[in-house]
């Protein structure tokens, strides 16, 4: 390697460039601006104000923070279903007024209040749950008014019960300890705020109504698609938003215990700031209690400094304004912009260099041929993609399609066919067991066996997550080829981690190497990662000596060999370094050699540009996808070569109108059965040298 | 059905404003003088030139909820200016341009950061009325200065035995009649509320667009201003924190302007203050109490807005996700 390409090459090797993308991926990098908002704004005031970390000061802010991130959660709730409700402001003055007439002048006990207030809480909220659920009216001017009406009918009330509310005196320790108690050095509100939040989040995260509300607000009209009764939903989050206004609403009373004519009034517009101010959506679908909590400290912590530092009432309502704009103006852009963004820097290629490709000229090993000219083509037209064919004792053909189907064409003459199994997904390679079970690897799925009977049972569809991955890798995307050891152990490849199945070729373009091989053991039932870091490996084949398979990576252009058992178990070999194409299947020949399909042939362009990470990248980064250089698929051909990697035998079609785009191939009595990703028929070659009666299942297992 | 499908929302609330004024006319002494009338169409032109500044924005599918703070802050500046000697011309420029100022940031905020209208003009009116406040003045109410007294002719001086600001009002809507109907920006208007998608497709310039429709009601909202000025020589600012504004859409939408926008024109707007001015002459006559009186007019909206809703079905195929 020269000294530029050492340098390219450690370059990718050390930035983890990849890191960036896949953070961008995961949810939780929403809560990202709203905590570095939070820490600016704490250490600004922080900074002016003498003693903002005082205990005092601290305890003092933390009793009011109680009472606003209850509203603030109230409007979380309605928000992530896709609603808002701005009428939390008057209700919150509407429970406390209605607290104290209760308490004060009824006389009710403290357990009989809070369930009124309460009760009375959730019939506003169901009022505008009616309105805005089932009468289907615009949220935002339907709660406008009920704060109207609302905050009149407390007006109502002042009038006629304010006298009455100051003069009584209320003597009771429960509702004392509501509004001067501490729960282990807590104030009693941040604690019931604390078991409000935790049981939101819990319910918003793992609960079936909360999954409920979360689509609601998602996607309004998917979710009543696929049956949830959506004004249902709409309306509870209202009447579980009045309620916490009420409970908001019943801790204040039990604080100052006196009902003033400006309790609440422009509440909501605080409380909204917060909640979008934590990054809870505008239109629903994203938001959670931590983005509740997050935005109500930082906007209690701006307005009470504000205050403190004596600044007058009207900069705090051009902060709040200003706040509420700049926050909604980052959400909106952020949810419109975040995909373009992962889209950018998603992809990462790093420095690939593959060996000089070998010539197919006349005196080399893969010289051009027509052998494959005269295959026999199988449901012609009637197959959609069987990227792997199979053959069972019976001489019947197994095939998975593109629409999730096994296909079984029934022998002799392959004319009839029927639906072996509807799997789903997009079944990929294929393999008996022992027991003539076939199992496959289904893309999207995982592994899957369908027994002679025609059962599908999944057989796993997860591995054991990477300590310091970034995402997920637990699960299963692109399971692609399988093999079965001996000893009853399924050695599958999983192409990437990093894309889905539909991305394959940009995982060429990242070159980086995000495939693995999974064993899965079913005398445990356990599955995990064998080999990582590969560059998309595809086809697994047991060798003859029943202690390691043959792999092939498709992107790295070679063939390599795994010892599972024996004297050098542990340990990978390069078996074919430098192949002209890109491999995918590897099976078994009836001589004791491998069969191996190229799906398309190396280009000199792409070799080069594997050379150039920078290049690829602004590749990805400035143009549109269908522009990008993609590996070619089009022409490949059959290899058979040996365990020491001698190529023995070059099957081509050069005009590829027989045959084109080879992804598997299968030697069954004395005939080569082919199969491939994006055809639309199987093709069958006479093999004149071969066993005539060899078949794999004789070969893995000993049968006939 | 046959009956009241062939009805529109507007002529039934017009059918609502003169069953009203029979039944005043009869129960109330001193309702049906002309005298009163006139005081009533005086009281309500306020409110009716509002309706027409939140009128255009409605059609062009929006929402001005910072139109009073707007309003109450440009003119109480103005005042306060006029009061340290600025010639009033002058002054009254700076106020024009300030209401300008905030239209065009609530249109750019919409249209170009694409903040769904209902946000941008809330946090605006918010930061209108925080920035008046704490940069311009420090009174809650502004007095008209004495050698500017003149001006008080426009809330209430009168011409012919009827009020001036009655006369606005009917050049305000003449002006935005003309404005919808003859010219191509009020078309192109039309379009834009009607389907934003479509409209951009086709060629119109919907961003600029939006953005004039915000200027145009501010500075009608300015308009309005003034004249609420002369009638009592004073601006109170408190009003941009009242529910004035939410009186200026139960015009509108009372009117039959859907705020699915594309829809109505000015004569909804005429329609929808003329009841909201006898309901209001009716119950201040009657001596309702004043908070009694804001439930009676909520509970009118939203009956409006129900009435919205049915007629005007929200389509859940095409309505966007996230339109609240």
């Amino acid at each position: 390697m020269s000294l530029s390409d050492t340098v390219a090459y450690w370059r990718y090797r050390v930035v983890p460039d990849h890191l960036l993308g896949e953070l961008l991926t995961k949810r939780w990098i929403d809560n990202v601006i709203p905590a570095v908002i939070l820490i600016a704004v704490v250490a600004t005031f922080g900074a002016l104000i003498p003693d903002f970390f005082s205990a005092g000061s601290i305890g003092n802010l933390l009793r009011q923070w109680g009472e606003f991130s209850l509203l603030v959660l109230a409007l979380m709730i309605v928000m992530v279903a896709g609603g808002i409700d701005l009428s939390v402001g008057s209700t919150f003055a509407l429970g406390n007024i209605v607290a104290l007439a209760l308490l004060n002048v009824a006389g009710w006990p403290v357990g009989a209040v809070v369930a009124a207030t309460l009760g009375c809480g959730a019939a506003v909220g169901l009022i505008n749950g009616l309105l805005v659920g089932y009468l289907r009216l615009r949220a935002f001017l339907t709660t406008l008014v009920t704060l109207i009406i609302v905050r009149a009918v407390v007006d109502m009330l002042l009038l006629k019960y304010s006298v009455a509310i100051a003069a009584a005196f209320v003597d009771s320790d429960i509702w004392f300890f509501f509004g001067e108690g501490s729960v282990a050095g807590l104030p009693f509100s941040v604690v019931v705020t604390a078991v409000v939040a935790i049981a939101a989040h819990l319910i918003l995260s793992r609960s079936r109504i909360g999954w409920h509300v979360l689509a609601t607000g998602g996607s309004r009209r998917s979710a009543h698609n696929v049956g949830i009764p959506v004004r249902r939903v709409i309306c509870l989050t209202y009447v579980v938003s009045g309620t916490l206004a009420a409970l908001a609403g019943v801790l204040f009373a039990s604080r100052l215990g006196g009902a003033g004519a400006d309790t609440g009034i422009g509440l909501e517009v605080a409380a909204l700031t917060a909640a979008v101010l934590g990054g809870n959506s505008l239109g629903g679908g994203r938001g959670s209690a931590a983005k509740a909590i997050i935005g109500s400290i930082t906007v209690m912590i701006m307005v009470n400094s504000l205050v403190r530092l004596g600044v007058t009432s009207g900069a705090n309502s051009l902060l709040l304004g200003l706040v509420l704009l700049g926050a909604v103006a980052i959400d909106v852009r952020w949810l419109k912009n975040r995909h373009k963004v992962l889209s950018k820097v998603y992809v990462s290629p790093v420095f690939a260099a593959l060996p000089p490709a070998p010539g197919t000229d006349a005196g080399s090993p893969y010289a051009l041929n027509d052998r494959l000219r005269g295959v026999e083509l199988i449901g012609l037209g009637e197959i959609d993609g069987p990227e792997d064919v199979i053959l069972d004792d019976d001489d019947h053909i197994y095939a998975g399609n593109r629409t999730g189907d096994i296909i079984r064409f029934l022998a002799p003459d392959y004319r009839r066919w029927e639906v072996y199994a509807h799997v789903g997904g997009r079944p990929l390679g294929m393999a008996f067991d022992r027991d003539g079970n076939l199992l496959c690897c289904i893309g999207g799925m995982g592994l899957y066996r369908i027994t002679p009977d025609r059962r599908i049972e999944k057989l796993t569809d997860e591995t054991n997550r990477s300590w310091f991955s970034i995402v997920d890798d637990s699960r299963l995307r692109l399971a692609d080829d399988l093999d079965i050891a001996p000893d009853g152990r399924v050695f599958f490849s999983e192409a990437t981690i990093r894309y889905e199945m539909h991305e394959w070729p940009v995982d060429c373009l990242e070159a980086r190497g995000n495939g693995r091989i999974v064993c899965y053991d079913p005398a445990t039932a356990s599955t995990r990662t064998v080999l990582k870091n590969l560059m998309f490996p595809n086809g697994i084949c047991m060798t003859h000596d029943g202690q390691s398979f043959l792999f092939a990576e498709t992107w790295g252009c070679r063939v390599s060999r795994y010892y599972f058992a024996g004297p050098k178990s542990g340990s990978v070999e390069t078996v074919i370094a430098d192949l002209p194409g890109y491999p995918d299947n590897i099976n078994r020949a009836s001589d004791g050699t491998y069969w191996l399909a190229l799906v398309g042939m190396r280009t000199p362009s792409l070799d080069l540009a594997l050379k150039m990470p920078g290049f690829r990248k602004r590749m990805a980064r400035r143009i549109a996808p269908d522009e990008w250089l993609y590996p070619n698929i089009n022409s490949g051909c059959v290899v058979r070569f040996d365990d020491r990697g001698t190529i023995l035998d070059v099957l081509w079609d050069q005009g590829g109108e027989n045959h084109p785009m080879i992804t598997s191939m299968r030697e069954h009595r004395g005939h080569l059965y082919i199969g491939g990703l994006l055809n639309n028929r199987i093709g069958r070659l006479k093999l004149p040298d071969s066993d005539p009666d060899w078949t794999g299942q004789r070969a893995y297992w000993g049968r006939s | 059905m046959s009956i009241f499908g062939r009805l529109t929302q507007e002529q039934i609330v017009l059918g609502l404003a003169v069953l009203l004024c029979i039944g005043f006319s009869i129960a109330l002494p001193g309702f049906l003088t002309a005298n009163n009338l006139l005081n009533l169409l005086r009281s309500v032109s306020i409110l009716g030139i509002l309706g027409v500044a939140m009128a255009l924005v409605v059609i062009g599918r929006g929402i001005d909820l910072s139109l009073i703070a707007a309003m109450a802050i440009s003119v109480a500046w103005t005042l306060q200016l006029i009061g340290t000697g600025m010639p009033v011309a002058q002054a009254a420029v700076i106020g024009v341009v300030f209401c300008l100022a905030v239209g065009m940031i609530n249109g750019f905020l919409i249209a170009y950061v694409e903040i769904p209208a209902i946000f941008a003009t809330l946090a605006m009116g918010t930061a209108v009325y925080g920035f008046g406040r704490y940069f311009l003045f420090n009174l809650d109410v502004l007095y008209f200065p004495d050698h500017a007294r003149y001006l008080l002719w426009l809330g209430q001086g009168a011409v012919l035995g009827v009020p001036v600001p009655i006369y606005l009002f009917a050049g305000v809507c003449l002006l935005a009649f003309l404005f919808l109907r003859q010219t191509r920006a009020g078309r192109y208007l039309r379009a834009v509320g009607d389907n934003l998608a479509a409209a951009r497709i086709s060629g119109v310039p919907a961003r600029p667009i939006i953005v004039l429709q915000y200027m145009m009601s501010s500075l009608i909202g300015f308009v309005a201003g003034i004249v609420t000025a002369a009638s009592v020589a004073s601006m109170n600012t408190r009003i941009a924190n009242s529910t004035f504004v939410y009186d200026v859409i139960l015009v509108v939408v009372l009117g039959g302007i859907g705020l699915s926008g594309g829809r109505g024109g000015i004569r909804n707007v005429i329609v929808g203050t003329l009841l909201i001015g006898v309901l209001l002459n009716g119950m201040t006559i009657m001596d309702i109490q004043y908070t009694l009186q804001n439930v009676i007019k909520s509970v009118i909206l939203l009956t409006a807005i129900v009435i919205d809703t049915i007629l005007n079905p929200r389509d859940e195929q095409t309505a966007q996700q996230g339109d609240i």
